[in-house]
C-alpha cells in the first residue's frame, strides 16, 4: 500500500487522459464545435464571460467545451487565462444610455418613452418541454421591428427630475482595479460592484432572495432592465482622443427602492445597481438587490445583522473560483494534520480513562 | 534543460500567450514568461516579500493573481516561488512531507515546465523548497528558501471572523482572546487542544499562523538559518520570517509547549525522532508507522539504517 503512492505521476497522467476521453464522449456522435456552443449555448457563454471577467465569446465557448459544460470550471479556465494577458490600459466608462437595446423593460411605469421592449426572453413562455427541439426542428425567423433611436434615456432619470430619487454622486476618481489590488475593507461602492459583477450568480441569487424574505428587506421594484450592445472606447494618448475599440453585450438593472428618509434626508427613492456582460437578467437583478442592501451605512439605515448587509461577508464569499478552490481543497491529503489530531485525541482519551479508573477505585 | 529557459526582458509584460484556438499542445516555456508570472507581477510580489521580511510575522496584503491551479491548492506558495525563482535554482516540492504526493508532483512539474529549473527530492540539494503542511526533518541551511502554502493566514480567524477586527488586534498586540482560548483548552481538556497550525509569536510581537504544520515542526521555525516565506493566495496575504528569528510557540509557564508525534520508530528506516505517518495495512486495522519526510527516510535507508519492516518493502520496490 505504501509503495502504491509512488505511482503518482503515472496516475495523474492516466487520469487526465481518461478525462479527455470522457470529455469527447461517444465518438459515434459529432464533436461540439465552438460555433455551436457560442451560438446555441449563448447564456452559458454569457455567464462564463461575466464571472470570468473576460469578454470573448470564442474563448468562453472553448472553456465550456474543455470543462465538459461545468460552468464554474469554465470560468476558472477563463480567469486563469485572463491573468496572463497584458494590460494595455483602461477603457472609458461606458454610457449605457447609448445602448442598442434588444430588451428594455420597466416594472414601475406602464409605458415609457421609447416603449417597453420584451426582446428575446423566457418570460411568459410556458415551461413545457418542446419535443420539436429533440427532433431538431428548425424555427421560423422572428419578425422584425424598427430599431430604437440612438439614445435611450434611463427611466429612473425621469424620477430624478422631480428629486424623487436619490442622486448618485458623480466622481472622476479612478476606481480600484480589484484584479490588481488586494481587497481592502471597508470597500468603496465601486469596488463592491466590481466584486459583485464577477461574483457567483447562485450566491448573489440566494442573498438577493434573502433580502426579499425579510433579511434586510429593502422592497425593490425593477425600475429598468435593459440588454444590448454598447461601444467601448479607449483614450489613446498618442492620438489625444478616444476611439471605439469594440462593442460588448451587457445587461443593466436599476432597482427603485423605498427609503423612509433619515435624520438628514427627506423620504425619497433609492437605487440598487447591477451590470454584467452578456444576457444575464437573474444575476443582474440579484446584484442590484445586494448592492442596495450593502448601502445601509451611507443611507443611514440600521444594521439589521442580515447577511446581505454585511460587506465583509458578501465580498469575502461571492467569488466562486475562490470558494470552489477552498471548498474542494479538503480532498487533498491532510494526513499529517490528521495524525497530529489523532495523537492528541488518543492522549486525551488515555488520560480521561485513567481519571475514570482512579475515580472508580 | 537550460536551453529551454526564456530570459526575462524589460517588456515581458507584453509577452502574452498566443491567442490561438488551434494550438492545444504548446510548450509552456514558449508560451509563458519564465516561471509563469509576468515580470510586473513578480516585482509586485518581491516588494511585498521585502516588506514582509522587514516586519517579521506581519501579514502583508498583496494582489494575488488567479493561477492555473485552484485556490486552496497552493496558489500563494506558487506565486511566492515564482517571484523568487532564478534559472539557477533547484526546486523541491513536498506535500505532507512527501515528494511524491499528487499535488506536490503537480506543482513540481509546473515549475519544471514553466521555468525549466532543475528539481530535486533531496532537501540539502534544493535552493528553494515549497511545502504544504511540513518542515523537512533535516536542519535547513543559509541560502535556502522555505516557501509555505497557507490556507488561512490569520491565527485569530477562528476567534474573530472579521478581518477588519483582527487587523486592529494585531496592530495593538491585543492577543488576550488567544490566551483565553488556550487557557480554556487546558481547563476543559487538560491540554492545549491544537495539534497543528499551532500559533507562534515572532520576535516578541506578531502572533502568526505557521500554516497547518503539525506542532511537532514548530520548534524548527525558531532560529532557522533559511528564509521562511508564507503565501496565502486566496486570502491575498504574504508574511515571512527572516533567518535566525526568535519564534516561540504560545504556551504558559505551568503548561509549556510540547511536541507531539506518534510514539515509536519508522518501520522502514528505524528513525525514532522523526514525524511519523500511520499507515493502515489491512482490514484488521494492522498499522505501521513510517517517516512523513520521504527524503529523510530514503536517505537514512541508503545509509544502511533499517526498521523492523524494511525487508518487506525493499523487495516490493526492487
Amino acid at each position: 500500500m505504501y509503495v502504491a503512492v509512488k505511482g503518482g505521476a503515472r496516475a495523474i497522467a492516466n487520469a487526465h487522459q481518461w478525462l479527455c476521453e470522457m470529455r469527447r464522449g461517444d465518438t459515434l456522435f459529432d464533436a461540439l464545435s465552438l460555433d455551436q456552443i457560442r451560438e446555441q449555448l449563448a447564456l452559458s457563454v454569457a455567464r462564463v464571460m461575466a464571472e470570468g471577467s473576460l469578454y470573448d465569446p470564442d474563448l468562453a465557448a472553448l472553456a465550456i467545451k474543455q470543462a465538459r459544460g461545468d460552468l464554474i470550471e469554465a470560468i476558472f479556465l477563463i480567469r486563469a487565462y485572463r491573468t496572463t494577458l497584458p494590460r494595455f490600459g483602461y477603457a472609458l466608462p461606458v454610457d449605457t444610455s447609448s445602448m442598442r437595446c434588444v430588451r428594455r423593460i420597466s416594472a414601475t411605469f406602464k409605458d415609457i418613452p421609447g416603449g417597453q421592449i420584451l426582446g428575446p426572453t423566457f418570460d411568459y413562455t410556458h415551461r413545457l418541454l418542446d419535443f420539436k427541439l429533440a427532433a431538431n426542428g428548425e424555427v421560423d425567423a422572428a419578425s422584425k421591428a424598427e430599431a430604437l433611436s440612438e439614445n435611450v434615456p434611463h427611466i429612473l432619470e425621469l424620477l430624478n427630475r422631480d428629486g424623487l430619487i436619490q442622486e448618485e454622486e458623480l466622481t472622476d476618481a479612478e476606481p480600484v482595479d480589484l484584479t490588481r489590488e488586494p481587497l481592502a475593507l471597508p470597500a468603496s461602492r465601486a469596488v463592491r460592484l466590481q466584486a459583485l459583477a464577477r461574483g457567483d450568480e447562485g450566491f448573489l441569487l440566494g442573498l438577493g432572495y434573502s433580502t426579499q424574505r425579510g433579511y434586510a428587506r429593502n422592497h425593490a421594484f425593477v425600475g429598468e432592465l435593459r440588454i444590448g450592445m454598447i461601444a467601448v472606447e479607449m483614450m489613446i494618448p498618442e492620438l489625444g482622443f478616444a476611439i471605439e475599440i469594440g462593442e460588448v453585450e451587457v445587461t443593466e438593472c436599476e432597482t427603485v427602492n423605498q427609503f423612509q428618509g433619515s435624520k438628514t434626508e427627506p423620504p425619497q427613492f433609492t437605487r440598487g445597481y447591477g451590470l454584467t456582460f452578456g444576457q444575464q437578467e437573474r444575476k443582474t437583478i440579484a446584484m442590484a438587490l445586494v448592492d442596495r442592501a450593502l448601502r445601509w451605512r451611507e443611507l443611514g439605515e440600521d444594521d439589521l445583522g442580515a447577511a446581505a448587509q454585511d460587506e465583509e461577508f458578501v465580498l469575502s464569499h461571492c467569488d466562486n473560483i475562490q470558494a470552489t478552490g477552498f471548498v474542494e481543497h479538503i480532498k487533498l491529503p491532510h494526513y499529517v494534520d490528521f495524525q497530529s489530531e489523532l495523537e492528541l485525541v488518543r492522549q486525551m482519551r488515555r488520560e480521561a480513562a485513567a481519571l475514570a479508573e482512579a475515580a472508580a477505585e | 534543460m537550460t536551453e529551454q529557459i526564456t530570459t526575462p526582458s524589460a517588456n515581458d509584460t507584453n509577452d502574452a500567450p498566443k491567442h490561438n484556438l488551434e494550438a492545444h499542445n504548446f510548450d509552456a516555456t514558449d508560451s509563458y514568461n519564465f516561471a509563469y508570472l509576468d515580470e510586473q507581477t513578480k516585482r509586485m510580489i518581491r516588494r511585498v516579500l521585502l516588506k514582509a521580511l522587514a516586519i517579521p510575522g506581519y501579514q502583508v496584503p498583496f494582489a494575488s493573481r488567479e493561477m492555473p491551479m485552484p485556490y486552496g491548492w497552493g496558489t500563494g506558495g506558487v506565486q511566492v516561488t515564482a517571484a523568487c525563482l532564478t534559472p539557477d535554482d533547484c526546486v523541491k516540492v513536498i506535500d505532507q512531507g512527501a515528494d511524491d504526493t499528487t499535488n506536490a508532483l503537480s506543482i513540481r512539474s509546473f515549475f519544471a515546465s514553466t521555468a525549466g529549473v532543475r528539481t530535486t527530492e533531496a532537501t540539502d540539494k534544493a535552493s528553494l523548497i515549497q511545502t504544504r503542511h511540513r518542515i523537512p526533518e533535516i536542519e535547513l541551511t543559509e541560502g535556502q528558501l522555505l516557501v509555505y502554502q497557507v490556507p488561512i493566514p490569520e491565527p485569530l480567524r477562528f476567534l474573530e471572523p472579521r478581518e477588519t477586527e483582527t487587523r486592529k488586534m494585531h496592530a495593538l498586540s491585543e492577543y488576550g482572546l488567544m490566551h483565553v482560548k488556550l487557557y480554556e483548552d487546558i481547563s476543559q481538556h487538560g491540554h492545549i487542544a491544537t495539534a497543528y497550525a499551532y500559533p507562534v509569536n515572532v520576535e516578541g510581537h506578531y502572533v502568526m499562523d505557521p500554516s497547518p504544520i503539525p506542532k511537532f515542526d514548530n520548534p524548527k521555525m525558531n532560529n532557522c538559518a533559511a528564509i521562511q516565506l508564507f503565501g496565502a493566495g486566496r486570502e491575498q496575504r504574504i508574511y515571512a520570517i527572516p533567518p535566525y528569528c526568535h519564534v516561540k510557540s504560545l504556551d504558559f509557564e505551568d503548561y509549556p509547549f510540547d511536541r507531539l508525534r506518534a510514539p515509536g520508530a519508522c518501520a522502514l528506516c528505524g528513525a525514532d525522532d522523526s514525524y511519523l505517518d500511520e499507515v493502515i495495512m489491512d482490514d484488521e486495522g494492522t498499522r505501521m508507522y513510517v517517516c512523513s519526510d520521504t527524503d529523510f527516510c530514503s536517505t537514512r535507508r541508503e545509509q544502511g539504517h533499517v526498521g523492523d519492516q524494511s525487508g518487506l518493502f525493499d523487495s516490493e520496490e526492487g
